[in-house]
């Protein structure tokens, strides 16, 4: 299995680890609940080293970027960063991923670490006669996030002009002596950055962060924790929510399809756009405690009409949320049934995300 | 005496009647719980089949009837307080109370001693 830079880290926190995409990774600390509420209420960090970077350089970056992803790079300035969608010939989503334009012909493409060489692979394919250069740099750079309404207040001791990094953007800063690149972006819902630095500097950014941050309450988080809070904010999951058998019309994701340029999949996302989707991913609320999990099916009337993709339990919400592919027909306010281990329990559809945290909007 | 079962609930009888809940290593590895499914009072349960359930954040495990017989008490304090399975899982967390039908059933359960190596072996 493969470790982050941090993996003696998180054995010294004694976290529990868990298999994760290939991966050694930190489940909880302390606890899941607690480190969700750290996240919600002040700040807290994140090993997400696992995560996947794939650099494309030369001088038809622009056009074969624009070519692979869905939502359109062109009109971003040096400096900025945009969620996207990366799709086959049939629309379905090979992954779900950030694009930071480095440079005027640069790009670094940040992936889930369960399809990091996929995607490579994919894009390596998809060269054909654009002037580029595809490199896989994900052993290269640690990845901590730090999360939470006070994470700008925190970092700026640090960094001192952090915060006025606009939401989506990235710059270059120096952190405790070590050079690293930090992005106002997050997968939780509240205010946060990313913190890129070289693999073997990473420890002791993780370990400064900590330790300088006891006082301030900071406590490192795990993927439970990671989970839960992007499930409240309503982020997709690649592989649960979102896979290839899935559009992002479908799954929401409409506003990063970008028609008015060319691009991998569009002759079959118009096609769909056209003719309406059949399924797309809705949000239940449980009036129980029970859990929806990926995978358990969901009823109106008795009748099945689609299928959990996510679920938890909401510490913020003290109640059960999900995400569920269901037929498009079913509209916000639906009473709808999810069988539950041999029980159907009431849900509701509501509208997402279920939470809205502290996080600045583009 | 406190028995343990290989699949981490505890027992303690007095007389006929048994309360079973989950043990401190079980809470711990099942993490925060959220809902507990108490099976109805009246309810006949046999040893070594799941005779309810746990929600944690993580995942919903069935707990295991350690002994044979009949669900006389529940604890309705679950209900709404589920963290107690966590904050005192061999106190106030305990599950449910059972009528043994056999009191023997006791014997084939494992002493403190051995159900600590059993956790120390499983990790």
């Amino acid at each position: 299995m493969k470790r982050t830079p941090l993996y003696e880290s998180h054995l010294s926190l004694k976290a529990k680890m868990v298999e994760f995409a290939g991966w050694e990774m930190p489940l909880q600390y302390e606890g899941i609940t607690e480190e969700v509420l750290a996240v919600r209420k002040n700040v807290a960090v994140f090993d997400v080293s696992h995560m996947g970077e794939i650099f494309i350089e030369g001088k038809d970056t622009i056009g074969f970027v624009d070519f692979l992803l869905t939502n359109s790079f062109a009109p971003l300035k040096v400096g900025q960063v945009m969620y996207t969608t990366m799709c086959n010939e049939n629309g379905g989503i090979i992954d779900d991923l950030l694009v930071y334009k480095l440079g005027e012909n640069r790009a670094m493409l940040v992936v889930n670490a369960s399809n990091t060489e996929k995607d490579f692979r994919w894009i390596l394919s998809r060269v054909s006669t654009y002037d580029v250069n595809v490199s896989d740099c994900s052993s290269q750079y640690g990845l901590i996030a730090i999360q939470g309404p006070t994470s700008g207040e925190f970092l700026r001791k640090f960094v001192p002009d952090v915060t006025t990094l606009p939401y989506y953007t990235f710059s270059s800063y120096m952190i405790f002596g070590k050079s690293c690149m930090i992005s106002r972006t997050g997968y939780t819902g509240e205010d946060g950055f990313e913190i890129y630095c070289k693999w073997n500097d990473t420890p002791l950014v993780w370990d400064e962060l900590l330790w300088r941050g006891e006082a301030f309450g900071i406590k490192p988080a795990g993927l439970g924790a990671r989970d839960i809070c992007r499930l409240e904010a309503s982020y997709m999951l690649y592989g649960n929510d979102i896979d290839e058998d899935t559009t992002p019309l479908e799954a929401g994701l409409s506003w990063v399809v970008k028609f008015e340029k060319d691009f991998i999949g569009k002759e079959k996302l118009l096609k769909q756009k056209e003719n309406g989707v059949q399924k797309r991913i809705r949000g239940l609320e449980v009036l129980d405690r029970r859990i929806p999990r990926h995978g358990m099916e969901v009823f109106k009337e008795g009748k099945k009409i689609g299928v959990v993709t996510s679920g938890t339990f909401s510490p913020t919400l003290d109640k059960s949320i999900a995400l569920a592919m269901v037929d498009s027909q079913v509209k916000i306010g639906d009473e709808l049934e999810v069988e539950v281990r041999g029980t159907k329990i009431k849900a509701k559809v509501v509208k997402l995300p279920f939470y809205k945290g502290s996080v600045k909007s583009l | 005496m406190k028995k343990y079962a290989k699949t981490h609930e505890w027992v303690v009888a007095d007389g006929k009647i048994a309360t079973v809940g989950i043990t401190n290593h079980a809470q711990d590895k099942l993490g925060d719980v959220v809902y507990v499914d108490l099976p109805q009072v009246g309810k006949t349960v046999k040893k070594g089949e799941a005779m309810m359930s746990i929600e944690s954040v993580k995942a919903a495990s069935d707990v295991y009837a350690p002994v044979s017989g009949r669900v006389v008490a529940v604890n309705e304090k679950l209900n709404s307080q589920p963290e107690l399975v966590n904050k005192d899982p061999e106190g106030e967390g305990w599950l449910v109370k059972v009528e043994m039908t056999s009191e023997s059933e006791l014997n084939e359960l494992l002493n403190e001693e051995e159900y600590k190596k059993l956790c120390e072996e499983e990790g």
